[in-house]
């Protein structure tokens, strides 16, 4: 396997624009004879089928829940990055990617992030053309906020609901090429594997979630917008649905699987409850902007949050990086919570969590400001804790919440499978170790209306494709394959649940390649993963048949993918000696605690290649080069 | 605590369902209303009986899977509430809590608490959108939008789509979701060039889908997550009228009919 990342020869600057002339292109009259099958209806998909729709092509689109519209981007809350410089405070699509690029711990390829910065601009100019009800000042323009890791305000956000407005924008722009004819969706249909016909991604096998059946779909390109794998950690930030399974079914296919370590654990979430937890819920960045992050000074301290007396508390963020401060980026900010906490100083039950407090803002602007700002997100935390966070501070702890590993691809966001291309979360490709907030939502829609659909047609124009069917022979065999996996669940008849195994498996990568990761544990995890998968294959008891809807067998289905799965990512952990973004090595720190890149062994993208079931997989590297951003140690201080 | 439930059970759309009564014991006040049903659920299959299905994704009260009737109310007794959001702390020991899917003709149960919500989806293919293809936008900067008219535009788009509206209807309406996104879109410049097409074809795709029609009962609002108010409807009405009124002579015309 090559891994040829295809960035167009030149200057950063106009790579872009000279790469879209360069493209080729596809006639209006041939569009509709190329079919795209798309998985994935959120923002990165959602976006990528509307638009593949309006330019004619013959799409069908697929999602696991009931409604294209309630794709896990709808959670989103804080806001959506955009170089426009409206506020004027010195922001540039150079800063934007300068900020991303050094956010990502360098980690990141340099020409994909750049046009990422340069596409930025006008998907705001679309979305506003929707109809997304940005928030807006009185003059009538748009109102920008602060986010973690940048000096300027360029983040747009719709109160703290802009992934559902960003999202219903897409999926009102998808329903509008459904009712065109252009795009066939299929809600409850969820995709079990790709086939590659030819060394070509030409169809997938899905999964009727209300009958059963199992389907075969064809085309000249298969388009992955499946989102991120959080979940595999079974307590994270995602929606319970959010999977694998696709991108995973993709890699046993042949499409190499790069940087599977880099997760991202977000520094603001409400604490752990108790055993029965089923997710956690994250409380936006954006609220960094007024709150005020600290733990008392003292260890032990169970006085009441007002009984500590300001000289008492500890701001440890101000204190530490007093530069950003509480907007230090997401792996900085939650390292710092967990050293407070193992230091013995963290509030709440079990002494998991740090305060943000609210109080000096709600002195300085009034609770009706603190009000219109953050209003829903004061009101979902007073309805989970049972606490009012405009009285007192809220708690807080870190959780896990994105993935920046993900399907390897090139500059034109095709994998290393031809045909198949991977967009939003579950590519790898703009965020490096560390992901910065309101990048993901640019990043998705930046794929989806603008990248992909320009991409896909150099790859389709002038290209023949053969007919396929379902009878052809790969078809064939991964259907078999297929139905012969939910056979096997079914056949087990044990006596676990699959949730117990899947909470089993998400604490013993939590403790053990979650925010801070050794040699010794991860070892430790290797060891442990394949033991704990061969149980669930022996004992997980999955009820009912495979020909109706049956929720625990599509969640077996997907407990059994992050069986295999945290071996990589583990394998990926123990393999990068050095400490970078979220990939916290606890043997690779300066004295500060900080992370100790290896810019000289490790400046590369990890990219897995399959070999075969209980083979170890093989590791490529695509090494990474700066040429325009002088890699430097990340200071925020 | 513990608890009964009494929840309906049905294994397919074709099959007769029935409520059958569960115990939930040991419930912790601070787990959610699906937790608890995650806590029975585990139960059941221990026992060799299978769960009940309930639709269910973001369990933050965002992406509106979820949704059952808890003691007869859509989303149950706390107002501006998802299911998935509802804690057991509404609860005391010793309740009998009856669960049941979401109601209504153009809903069908699909199993057990899960019912299909599709006639939503093309309700918005009728109109719910502004025809912008993507490249062809002006700059953000380009149309002032005052904050007045986004906040309200804000205000309706906040629908999760979950379909308590149509459930807590005594006639199963769905005039409170149509009319959100009919406001959401009218209430902005974006919306304009399409308004009158936008109500006349949203509303008359949900009269095609089976729904109800409005008789002001404002059950809808009382249950809505997001409090959706019952302003958007009085709104939608007025648009309708006005695009039904304009509507005739610019048709005749551009069919060119007599
Ligand atoms: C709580 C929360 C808040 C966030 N806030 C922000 C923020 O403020 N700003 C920001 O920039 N980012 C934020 N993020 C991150 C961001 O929301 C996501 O990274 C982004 O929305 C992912 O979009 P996507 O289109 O790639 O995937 P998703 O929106 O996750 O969509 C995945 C799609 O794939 C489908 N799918 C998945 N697997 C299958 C399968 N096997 N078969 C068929 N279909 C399948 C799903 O049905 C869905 O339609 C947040 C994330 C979370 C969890
Ligand atoms: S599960 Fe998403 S709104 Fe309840």
């Amino acid at each position: 396997m090559e891994l040829k990342a295809n960035i167009p020869a030149g200057d950063l600057a106009d790579m872009w624009e000279r790469h879209k002339f360069d493209m080729k292109l596809v006639s209006p009259a041939n569009k509709r004879k190329h079919t795209v099958l798309i998985v994935g209806s959120g923002l990165a998909g959602g976006a990528a089928a509307a638009t593949l729709g309006e330019l004619g092509y013959n799409v069908h689109c697929f999602c696991y829940q009931d409604s294209p519209r309630r794709a896990h981007s709808i959670a989103a809350q804080g806001g959506i990055n955009a170089a426009k410089n409206y506020p004027n405070d010195g922001d540039s699509v150079w800063r934007l990617f300068y900020d991303t690029v050094k956010g990502g711990d360098f980690r990141a390829r340099e020409a994909n992030v750049y046009r990422l910065a340069q596409v930025s601009v006008n998907i705001i100019d679309q979305c506003v053309a929707q109809g997304v009800p940005f928030a807006r000042e009185y003059g009538g323009l748009l109102a920008n906020r602060s986010f973690g890791g940048a000096q300027v305000s360029r983040t747009f956000y719709a109160r703290g609901q802009t992934g559902q407005q960003l999202l219903l924008g897409a999926y009102s722009a998808l329903e509008r090429q459904v009712a065109a004819g252009t795009v066939d969706m299929h809600p409850r249909t969820e995709m079990l594997d790709l086939i590659v016909i030819d060394g070509q991604a030409r169809g997938i096998v899905t999964r009727d979630m209300v009958t059963g059946a199992i389907e075969t779909w064809f085309g000249d390109a298969v388009v992955l917008g499946t989102g991120g794998y959080g979940n595999v950690f079974y307590l994270s930030t995602n929606a319970k649905g959010c999977n694998v399974t696709a991108t995973y079914r993709a890699y046993k296919r042949g499409a190499a699987f790069a940087n599977p370590c880099f997760t991202q654990i977000h520094p603001t979430c409400i604490p752990v409850a108790g055993e029965h937890q089923s997710k956690l819920t994250l409380m936006s960045e954006s609220l960094r902007n007024d709150g005020r992050v600290w733990v008392p000074k003292r260890q032990g301290d169970t006085r009441a949050p007002g009984d500590i007396p300001e000289a008492e508390r500890d701001y440890y963020l101000e204190r530490k990086y007093p530069s950003f401060g509480n907007l230090s980026p997401r792996d900085i900010a939650s390292r710092a919570a967990k050293e407070a906490c193992d230091d013995g100083r963290g509030v709440g039950p079990g002494g998991r969590g740090v305060y943000l407090d609210f109080a000096d803002a709600i002195k300085r602007l009034g609770e009706d400001t603190i009000r219109e700002r953050y209003g829903n997100l004061f009101e979902m935390y007073e309805r989970i804790t049972d606490e009012n966070p405009y009285r007192v501070p809220m708690r807080i702890y870190p959780a896990v919440h994105y993935t920046m590993g993900g399907l390897w691809v090139d500059y034109n966001l095709m994998g290393t499978i031809p045909g198949l291309f991977v967009i939003g979360e579950a590519n790898f490709s703009d965020h490096g170790a560390n992901r910065l907030g309101a990048s993901a939502l640019m990043q998705g829609l930046a794929d989806g209306y603008f990248v992909l659909p320009a991409t896909i047609g150099n790859y389709l124009g002038g290209r023949k494709f053969a007919a396929v069917d379902a009878s052809h022979a790969e078809a064939r065999a991964a259907v078999a394959q297929v139905k012969d996996r939910v056979a096997r669940l079914l056949a087990v008849q044990g006596t676990r649940t699959v949730d117990s195994f899947h909470r089993e498996l998400g604490k013993l990568l939590w403790e053990h390649c979650g925010m801070a990761r050794n040699a010794d544990g991860l070892r430790t995890a290797l060891q442990r993963i394949p033991e704990l998968r061969a149980e669930f294959w022996r004992d997980v008891k999955v009820l009912g048949t495979g020909e109706e809807l049956n929720q625990s067998l599509e969640k077996a289905g997907r407990v059994a993918d992050y069986m295999e799965f945290a071996e990589l990512m583990c394998r990926d952990a123990l393999e990068r000696n050095e400490s970078c973004g979220g990939h916290f090595r606890t043997e690779y720190q300066t004295p500060e605690g900080e992370a100790k890149r290896d810019d000289e062994h490790y400046a590369y993208v990890a990219a897995w290649e399959y070999a075969g079931d209980g083979v170890p997989p093989i590791l490529r590297k695509e090494p990474l080069e700066y040429e325009h951003v002088k890699l430097a140690t990340r200071s925020y201080k | 605590m513990n608890l009964t439930l009494k929840v309906w059970r049905q294994p397919s759309g074709e099959a007769r369902g029935r409520l059958v009564s569960y115990a939930a014991q040991g419930i912790s006040a601070d787990m959610s209303f699906l937790e608890m049903l995650d806590v029975v659920n585990e139960g059941l299959i221990e026992k060799g009986e299978e769960p009940i299905a309930f639709d269910h994704d973001c369990r933050e009260g965002i992406c509106g899977s979820c949704g059952v009737m808890i003691n007869g109310m859509a989303h149950g007794p706390m107002a501006g509430t998802a299911t998935c959001q509802l804690h057991m702390r509404s609860f005391q020991d010793g309740d009998t809590i009856v669960v049941e899917p979401w109601r209504a003709r153009a809903f069908p149960v699909l199993r057990d608490l899960v019912v299909d919500r599709s006639p939503l989806d093309r309700i918005m293919q009728a109109g719910g959108f502004v025809s912008i293809a993507t490249g062809n936008a002006p700059d953000a900067h380009a149309i002032l939008v005052p904050k007045e008219a986004a906040e309200l535009a804000m205000d309706a788009a906040q629908c999760i789509g979950c379909g308590a509206c149509v459930a807590a209807c005594p006639n199963a309406s769905a005039m409170l979701f149509t009319a959100a996104k009919v406001s959401h879109l009218g209430l902005l410049p974006q919306g304009q060039p399409e308004r009158d097409r936008r109500a006349l074809g949203m509303v008359t795709q949900m009269d095609l889908e089976g729904f109800g029609g409005c008789t002001n009962y404002g059950e809808c609002t009382t249950a809505c997550p997001k409090g959706i108010s019952l302003e958007n409807i009085a709104r939608m009405n007025r648009d309708f009228r006005t695009a039904a009124l304009r509507a005739r002579p610019e048709s005749a015309g551009a069919g060119g009919a007599p």
